[in-house]
């Protein structure tokens, strides 16, 4: 009956199903068209994520590797007294060094004539150098040994090709002439390119001193700041997380605590930086540029984004959970600590390796306490010096190197970034591994 | 029916929501070893009440409960009463299955434990076994007690709950619409189990289901808009009703 008079009103044509008419059209069209925009968004996000990539490695790569000129010597426990009783007695070693290389250039069939200053100037102070391993190992004395001397900064640029022979200016650091024996040297096999460990197990050197200049340091300074970062921003904020959504009474006073610790969140990190100045340093008087202190700081710069993220993943546990444990009689504690925190955990584990993150990338709130790049001269004797020996902090380092004005500083830094990204990856993945463990499904 | 003992004696309760006033002065006798049935249209209140008895509405912030309801004769909302000691004695079993997501053996468990019920792994083996015998459970998860409760179908993860409940010995159970998610052969078996586990508890039972209040109950309670409005004998309720709300409710004329 209805339908009878259905199909007689509108006498509607019969379409096929795989004819589309116009809305579909637009509607397919439109679905075609957002898909293609996801597409061109992630392949611009490639793009960048390569370019950073590349210009990362491409960069940061040579601080890895370095010259060294290779030369092996006996040297007797005459030349020993001799020297010592010489008025210059580093000038006496490095007269050694230079007889020792002579004689290695001539082994390999190559003459050159060559000024011994040349020596100090692409190597340093070999004379002291050689000196201070004699006092330290008296045992290898008259027998052979390997010296590998690292080259200067200027003989790294020389040979990747930044440097060139007309670019330089005669000058105490390096005459055009030196070039030549570098040359020799190349040729000869005695000078060539290694893998540059003291880039990541030294510490900061001087400014006329990038060869030696390593990030290990304020890499360590780095792991000891996180270690008080971790151990103090992860139990107080799930802990006042817990309390704020699971315990604590909805009022004004609660809605108050909660807006400030969400503006906490965008608050400027050197602010946090000042504050400790002020309050740890200046009031507390614990010790300036001490991991301990920068752990301090990016503690309270943590916390508000764990706060947060853990306050958001409590409240994704379905309340049926909570339900269920206490319909069989667990007191409030036991149902959050034994069913809605594990459930929990995964979201809480996110949110503390965003924060950790932030915090190991941080560089401002840290120069504000002292923990600039130059200060991390040396290892910590042992776990508490650890925390309260002044050091730096791996982007404090990078930042002072990219300050220096010495162009070889420049490749450290952007070594210290693929070193920093190292560490952060590592961070990362563990916390990945962690939270694997922890994800179950309801 | 009445030699049997009081287990719940409501006098003149009321709850409030805020403003809103849920629960206008009910009075309730619930019996022992008899399952009592709470019917009556959405939002009447029935869940509301039932969530009285076990104080579970206390998680509501803006829940209100006056009047009085004692168990046992005490109480249970006296100031000394801890409603974690009330709620190991009066179970509950929710409209939507939830187990935990943990093992059928930690499911079933964890009550025990909590409680201290099982003084070793043994005793707690036989707790565990008991508890899924009594949900007529065990001959379908004996052999996989480890796999994780949220794995099994709606009707065994109902019967799993009922396991859970009833594993911390309760005096009362209270069963929040425990058939509403489940099919047909789900729900008869749950029945079945209710009308056993009547042996040894006070069962109440909220329903939507007029055909399971008289199938399952002995005692049948219609709330209607907040008010008590008839409670008396399954028998009665349903072939001799006294209120003209009632009668127009079971007939299907509201509600």
């Amino acid at each position: 009956m209805t339908n009878a008079s259905l199909n007689t009103g509108g006498e509607a044509p019969k379409r096929s199903l795989r004819a589309q008419d116009a809305l579909t059209k637009r509607r397919n069209a439109a679905e075609r068209r957002f898909k293609a925009y996801g597409m061109a968004a992630i392949a611009v996000g490639l793009f960048f994520l390569a370019v950073l990539a590349v210009s990362i490695v491409r960069s940061g790569a040579p601080a890895f590797t370095r010259t060294v000129v290779e030369v092996e010597l006996t040297v007797s426990p005459a030349d020993i007294d001799a020297a010592e009783s010489q008025l210059f007695k580093t000038k006496a070693y490095q007269d050694l060094f230079v007889a020792a290389l002579d004689r290695q250039l001539t082994n390999n069939g190559v003459e050159v004539a060559f000024d011994p200053k040349a020596i100090e100037r692409l190597l340093g102070k070999v004379g002291s150098t050689m000196r201070e391993f004699y006092q330290a190992n008296p045992a290898k004395v008259g027998k052979p040994v390997k010296f590998e001397l690292a080259a200067a900064s200027r003989v790294d640029r020389y040979l990747n090709g930044e440097l060139t022979r007309d670019a330089i200016q005669d000058s105490r650091f390096m005459m055009k002439t030196d070039l030549d024996l570098v040359d020799v040297m190349v040729d000869t096999g005695v000078m060539k390119s290694s893998f540059n460990w003291t880039f990541i197990t030294g510490a900061d050197s001087g400014v006329d001193n990038p060869g030696g200049a390593g990030i290990g340091a304020s890499v360590v300074g780095s792991f000891f700041m996180m270690l008080v970062v971790l151990v103090l921003s992860l139990p107080i904020g799930v802990a006042a997380s817990i309390y704020l959504e699971e315990f604590a009474p909805q009022n004004r006073f609660t809605d108050l605590i909660e807006v400030n610790i969400s503006n906490l969140a965008a608050v400027p990190s050197i602010v946090f930086g000042i504050l400790g100045l002020a309050v740890f340093i200046q009031f507390m008087h614990l010790p300036q540029s001490a991991p301990l202190v920068g752990g301090l700081v990016l503690t309270l710069m943590t916390l508000p984004t764990i706060i947060i993220s853990t306050r958001a993943s409590l409240k994704a546990v379905p309340p049926s959970i909570r339900d269920a444990a206490l319909g069989v009689g667990a007191s409030k504690m036991q149902s959050v600590f034994h069913h809605v925190l594990p459930l929990a955990m995964p979201g809480i584990l996110t949110g503390t390796i965003i924060g950790l993150a932030q915090a190991l990338g941080e560089t401002a709130p840290l120069l504000l306490i002292g923990m600039v790049g130059f200060v991390a001269r040396g290892y910590p004797d042992g776990v508490v010096s650890g925390f309260v020996d002044p050091n730096s902090a791996m982007p404090a380092q990078i930042y002072t190197w990219a300050a220096r004005a010495d162009a070889s500083f420049y490749e450290k830094a952007w070594g210290g970034i693929i070193v920093l990204l190292a560490f952060l990856l590592t961070m990362n993945i563990i916390a990945i591994i962690l939270r694997r463990r922890f994800e179950r499904r309801w | 029916m009445d030699q049997k003992d009081i287990k719940f004696r409501c006098h003149g309760v009321q709850v409030y929501y805020g403003d809103t006033h849920a629960i206008k002065d009910v009075d309730v006798d619930i019996e022992d070893k008899t399952v009592t049935a709470f019917i009556g249209p959405s939002g009447c209140g029935k869940s509301t009440f039932l969530r009285c008895l076990n104080r579970m509405n206390d998680t509501i912030a803006s829940c209100r409960v006056e009047g009085d309801i004692r168990l046992d004769d005490e109480d249970i909302y006296h100031r000394d009463v801890d409603p974690v000691q009330l709620r190991a004695k009066v179970g509950m079993v929710f409209q939507k299955p939830n187990p935990f997501p943990k093992s059928i053996y930690d499911n079933v468990a964890y009550g025990p434990k909590i409680h201290g019920l099982a003084k070793n792994k043994a005793g707690l083996d036989e707790i565990v076994e008991k508890s899924l015998r009594r949900a007529a459970l065990w001959d379908e998860v004996k052999d996989r007690l480890d796999t994780p409760g949220t794995g099994l179908s709606g009707g065994q993860q109902q019967r799993l709950c009922i396991a859970r409940a009833v594993a911390t010995e309760p005096e009362v159970l209270l069963m929040d619409e425990p058939c509403s998610a489940l099919d047909p052969i789900a729900t008869a078996q749950v029945e079945e189990l209710i009308d056993e586990l009547k042996q040894r508890f006070s069962v109440v039972i909220v329903t939507h289901s007029m055909q399971q209040a008289a199938r399952v109950s002995q005692k049948t309670a219609f709330f209607h808009l907040g008010n008590l409005v008839e409670y008396d004998d399954t028998n009665s309720i349903f072939t001799n009703p006294q209120d003209p709300r009632t009668e127009s409710y079971i007939t299907g004329r509201i509600g």
